[in-house]
């Protein structure tokens, strides 16, 4: 009875993109017609070729490319960069409770829309791609993840180190990064995740579209549908239209990404889950 | 002074990350006094005139205020029950699973959606929910169900929202659970089978007890989420038909602000929502401490 109930579940975690999957590789006719269910009608590349040259669509997935490198270089040096002094006794370094609650007060209050956007616009980063990887390049949560990690660590080997004359800077590249490999996989994992489904940020500072990332740009095409213009019956109609392949196409090849990687992210998404969740 | 050097690479190092959090946390934080002024962009936060607390008073006074309110709470508090008891019930059926292929495969399909955008996820679900030619209403249809339009019927969307909300999310919580299990002393399972006890019985009294704990962290801190309906998921999958039932405080305050450009009120509306989840979250942190001996900070 557990199987039978687990694996529906399952299934039906799945079944939707698969649904999608088979859509895209069917004929528009067919598709448009609600023939396809879980495997291609009149099997065809179509839409995945029209994807593929449509300018908009290989521009955002270079904008998502840069940004993923970018925002990713960024983050995790700067998360490495706090994490450290933080995992250090209040005796070696005075005022880490100051520097503590600087950070921590940010992840209970911040600005909204309105003030944050306005501070974007005012350093003058609308339209570029600094204002999609800088201000997320603090991610206290993570910060919170690699210090109790680099806390656990024995204490034993950095003294050995200071002993033999390394400083802060040696101790952190040559011991406690080699050390802390599995906590630097989770939060690398976090980090390129995040800016590969980022969305929202694209949409609002981004003026021109050519600047936008891949989600930002599917965001426009397939799911904003202008409120203004939209009566029921368009809506009705939008899955109906002849462009139903394409868009299950440029839906599945955004996720491809993700789904390559999964497999090979999961255990340590798993691990990391667990550290930051249930500590202690 | 010796002192002092050894510590000066420590605050070398925190800075850039004092910088960003400083322009981009700090600055945002300071900019909420417009929610106390009549915002006039071309004259800055400086030259803008202070009205006090009427901006307060227009969002109180607008006629739809109440129902985006009550639209965020009752989304919330389904997507907080449904996001509680879902992964409890999978994580003990999973529990009850010997093979360790079944149930790897199982944790890797249902975690899965979870790391897809809500974009990728609208896209899928605009889809397959689609009146005419969704997947959904076509298998619905075989029973004889007439087809619902789950995302543009105002009664349906709220319901859509925490399903799928769901959906995406209880593979998550489900592992969290599932780490709580782990850790449940084996020799208690032993002592119940030679008392006796079946495998339910064991399942009310060892597993459930055992997990107790981790429930009744989970439960408090998601009281902190009592104003988040989900912005980015509502945002993908709402349309006006549905604002009566879908507007929650987050899509409002983008409308009235990005939208509308009434920027101190929109503040002033985020900013009334962020004191509220401020004062939920330090409440849940002391009764998670009280209950669960958990600080988050």
């Amino acid at each position: 009875m557990n199987y039978v109930i687990l694996s529906i579940t399952a299934i039906a975690c799945i079944l939707p993109l698969i649904n999608v999957l088979a859509i895209s590789f069917s004929s528009s006719s067919a598709a448009a017609a609600g023939y396809v269910k879980l495997w291609p009608v009149d099997f065809t590349v179509a839409s995945y070729k029209f994807a593929l040259t449509k300018h908009e669509f290989v521009d955002g997935f270079w904008v998502s490319l840069q940004r993923v490198v970018l925002g990713y270089a960024i983050s995790i040096a700067v998360s490495i960069l706090i994490a450290y002094p933080l995992s250090k006794e209040k005796q070696v370094l005075r005022s880490r409770n100051y520097y503590a609650w600087f950070f921590i007060v940010t992840m209970l209050f911040h600005g909204g829309l309105i003030p944050t956007y306005m501070t974007i616009k005012s350093v003058g980063m609308l339209d570029t791609i600094w204002a999609l990887v800088l201000p997320s390049a603090v991610s206290v949560f993570n910060v919170i993840l690699l210090m109790n990690f680099f806390r656990e660590l024995p204490k034993e080997i950095e003294e050995a180190a200071n002993i033999d004359g390394a400083g802060h800077w040696r101790t952190l590249w040559s011991i406690y990064l080699p050390l802390s490999k599995p906590a630097v996989a989770t939060i690398t994992l976090f980090i390129v995740v995040f800016h590969w489904n980022s969305w929202f940020d694209g949409l609002i500072y981004m003026n021109s579209t050519s600047n936008y990332p891949l989600q930002s740009y599917l965001q426009t095409i397939i799911i904003n549908v202008d409120p203004s213009t939209a009566a029921t019956n368009d809506l009705l109609d939008m899955s109906a239209i002849s462009d139903r392949t394409f868009k299950a196409a440029q839906v599945f090849l955004a996720a491809l990404p993700i789904l390559l990687v999964y497999p090979f992210l999961q255990k340590y998404f798993m691990k990391g889950l667990v550290m930051g969740s249930v500590k202690g | 002074m010796g002192n002092k050097l050894k510590t000066l690479p420590l605050h070398l190092m925190l800075l850039p990350g004092v910088i960003l959090t400083l322009v981009f946390s700090y600055i945002p934080i300071m900019g909420i006094v417009i929610a106390f002024q009549k915002f006039v962009p071309s004259k800055g936060i400086f030259n803008s005139k202070w009205i006090g607390f009427d901006n307060f008073r227009y969002m109180l006074d607008m006629p739809n205020f109440s129902s985006v309110l009550w639209n965020t709470i009752f989304i919330a508090v389904l997507k907080i029950v449904a996001g509680l008891i879902i992964p409890i019930i999978f994580a003990l059926l999973l529990n009850e699973v010997s093979g360790a292929f079944f149930k790897r495969t199982i944790q890797t399909t249902i975690y899965f959606p979870y790391f897809l955008s809500w974009v990728i996820l609208g896209g899928i679900l605009i889809d397959i929910l689609s009146p005419s030619s969704g997947i959904v209403n076509q298998f619905l249809g075989w029973f004889g169900v007439k087809p619902v339009f789950f995302l543009g019927d105002d009664k349906w969307f709220p319901y859509t929202l925490v399903i799928t909300d769901t959906w995406k999310g209880f593979g998550y919580g489900t592992i969290v659970y599932l780490a709580a299990l782990t850790g449940i002393d084996q020799s208690l399972y032993e002592a119940a089978t030679v008392d006796g006890a079946s495998r339910w019985k064991q399942m009310l009294n060892v597993t459930l007890p055992g997990m107790l704990p981790i429930i009744t962290l989970m439960t408090v801190l998601s009281l902190g989420n009592v104003l988040n309906a989900g912005f980015e998921q509502v945002f993908n999958l709402y349309s006006p038909m549905v604002y009566s039932t879908g507007d929650i405080i987050d899509t409002f305050v983008y409308r009235l602000g990005l939208v509308e450009a009434q920027y101190g009120v929109a503040t002033a509306v985020g900013l009334f929502k962020s004191v509220i989840s401020l004062v939920l979250i330090v409440v849940s942190n002391r009764l998670a401490n009280r209950y669960a001996g958990y600080r988050i900070f």
